[in-house]
């Protein structure tokens, strides 16, 4: 499971987690996201824009 | 003055100015009370007037007086200012204001004994305040904290315009300055043809938001938990206790205050990014909003009332960013006067054209093709500004 981080508002998008109130149930990777998929906190970056940090310390 | 950052000092030396000025946004909605207490104590009726004198005629004065502050916050420094909770309270404080106005205009509205042009009076005044209700909504509403979320709506209420809440920060923020936003007026559209599209477009776009939205739960639009919905029973609860209170011949006055409420929401957005439109790139995408893609303001006393709405591009480019914190970019257009000076502008449309127009095509350096322009009058436009090729470029 990874994570992505918003570049504009520093949101991070946890696969784990998932996006519930989005509709995005725990485990939804990030590349199984919707094309047109944008930031939900500042709707202004968009999915490429996402970077993926590097393995969380377990 | 071009003071753009000016990084010198370190962030504790760095003070704001206009710290205690942002009081002056729970100050203002309270002018409805101050008028109905002026009227009834002078017996002059025309002082129920006082809140529409002071926003289309006295701010647009004031703002040419006062003028202009382009004062950044330095970087170094932003970190503290938007963690200092005293702006938070100056947006909290506005909200009891708020009901105030509309509890104790609805009771005077029914109970006051006033002639019918004093009531109308009141109804339009209570209206302003409910629509400036929409702006603190919308500084509310932009914030992770549950809490600023939750406000954001309980302010949406008087206004009627709960999916607001819906619309402007996933719809009008992903489409702004494109031809698909219902909220982002078009070069040669006036205001009256703006307003039909931005309210019926805004309200079925919430509709549809939250549709895909629950869909995606697997739950039907029809369920307690779509925030539309949430946000229209909190008007329904406000209007039938008040109802209740005060008999069902309250009702015409709420609707007509929260009908005059959502207009000047409407005629802001109007001003925010008139004939402004994001370029599409080679992937189909649109281009990034950038500071080029809203129109601003800098002119202080407006600002002031308004959490820096103005400053429309920073808060475009960086929603998340609380209002003391925006920014003055030099690379974004200016309207020539203050909010409160344009609303009155933008309703009447041929001094709003004769204004507007010219600095939208300065703004293309000339090239009226690069604007948002209003469909049904193109051709009028291109043949008026010298861009005649009969579709070309256009894909
Ligand atoms: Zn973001």
């Amino acid at each position: 499971m990874d994570r992505y981080e918003c570049n504009g508002c520093s949101y991070v998008y946890d696969e784990s987690k998932g996006d519930i109130h989005n509709g995005y149930p725990a485990g939804t990777r990030f590349s199984a996201l919707p094309a047109d998929w944008c930031c939900p906190d500042c709707a202004v970056r968009e999915k490429p824009d996402f970077l993926k940090l590097a393995e969380a310390a377990a | 003055m071009t003071t753009q950052t000016l990084a010198t000092g370190t962030p504790a030396a760095w003070k704001d100015g206009k710290r205690g000025l942002w009081m002056m946004g729970v100050l203002w909605p309270a002018l409805p009370l101050i008028s109905a207490a002026l009227a009834l104590s002078t017996g002059m009726g025309l002082f129920w007037w006082l809140t529409p004198v002071v926003i289309y005629g006295v701010l647009p004065l004031l703002d040419r007086l006062v003028g202009e502050d382009r004062v950044n916050a330095p970087e170094s420094a932003v970190a503290a200012l938007e963690n200092d909770r005293y702006y938070r309270m100056a947006t909290f404080l506005f909200i009891p204001v708020q009901y105030i106005c509309l509890i104790g205009g609805a009771w005077l509205a029914v109970s006051g004994g006033l002639p019918a042009l004093d009531i109308l009076g009141l109804a339009v005044s209570v209206g302003l305040v409910s629509g400036a209700g929409i702006n603190t909504a919308h500084e509310l509403g932009h914030k992770r904290e549950n809490l600023e979320r939750w406000l954001a709506r309980i302010t949406l209420a008087p206004a009627m315009y709960g999916h607001f809440y819906v619309e402007h920060n996933r719809g009008h923020h992903v489409r702004v300055a494109t031809p698909e936003d219902p909220a982002s007026s078009r070069l040669g559209e006036s205001f009256y043809a703006f307003w039909p599209r931005s309210v019926w477009g805004s309200l079925t776009s919430a509709w549809h938001l939250e549709k895909v939205r629950l869909e995606r739960q697997g739950k039907s639009v029809w369920n307690w938990r779509n925030d539309n919905l949430q946000s229209w029973a909190m008007t329904l609860v406000l209007f039938g206790a008040l109802a209740l209170w005060l008999g069902p011949i309250v009702l015409p006055f709420l609707i007509f205050q929260g009908f005059i409420g959502f207009s000047l929401l409407e005629v802001v957005n109007y001003l925010e990014h008139y004939g402004l439109v994001r370029q599409k790139e080679a992937s189909g995408r649109y281009e990034r909003c950038k500071p080029e893609h809203s129109w601003n303001s800098n002119h202080t006393v407006t600002n002031l009332m308004l959490y820096h709405l103005q400053r429309h591009s920073d808060h475009h480019a960086n929603p998340m960013r609380r209002y003391q914190a925006l920014r003055h970019f030099e690379q974004a257009p200016q309207l020539p006067s203050g909010y409160a000076g344009m609303i009155v502008v933008a309703m009447i449309p041929p001094l709003w054209r004769s204004l507007m127009d010219k600095r939208v095509l300065a703004h293309y350096q000339g090239d009226v093709t690069r604007a948002n322009i209003h469909p049904p009058v193109r051709e009028k436009i291109l043949a008026k500004y010298g861009a005649m090729q009969p579709q070309t470029v256009e894909a």
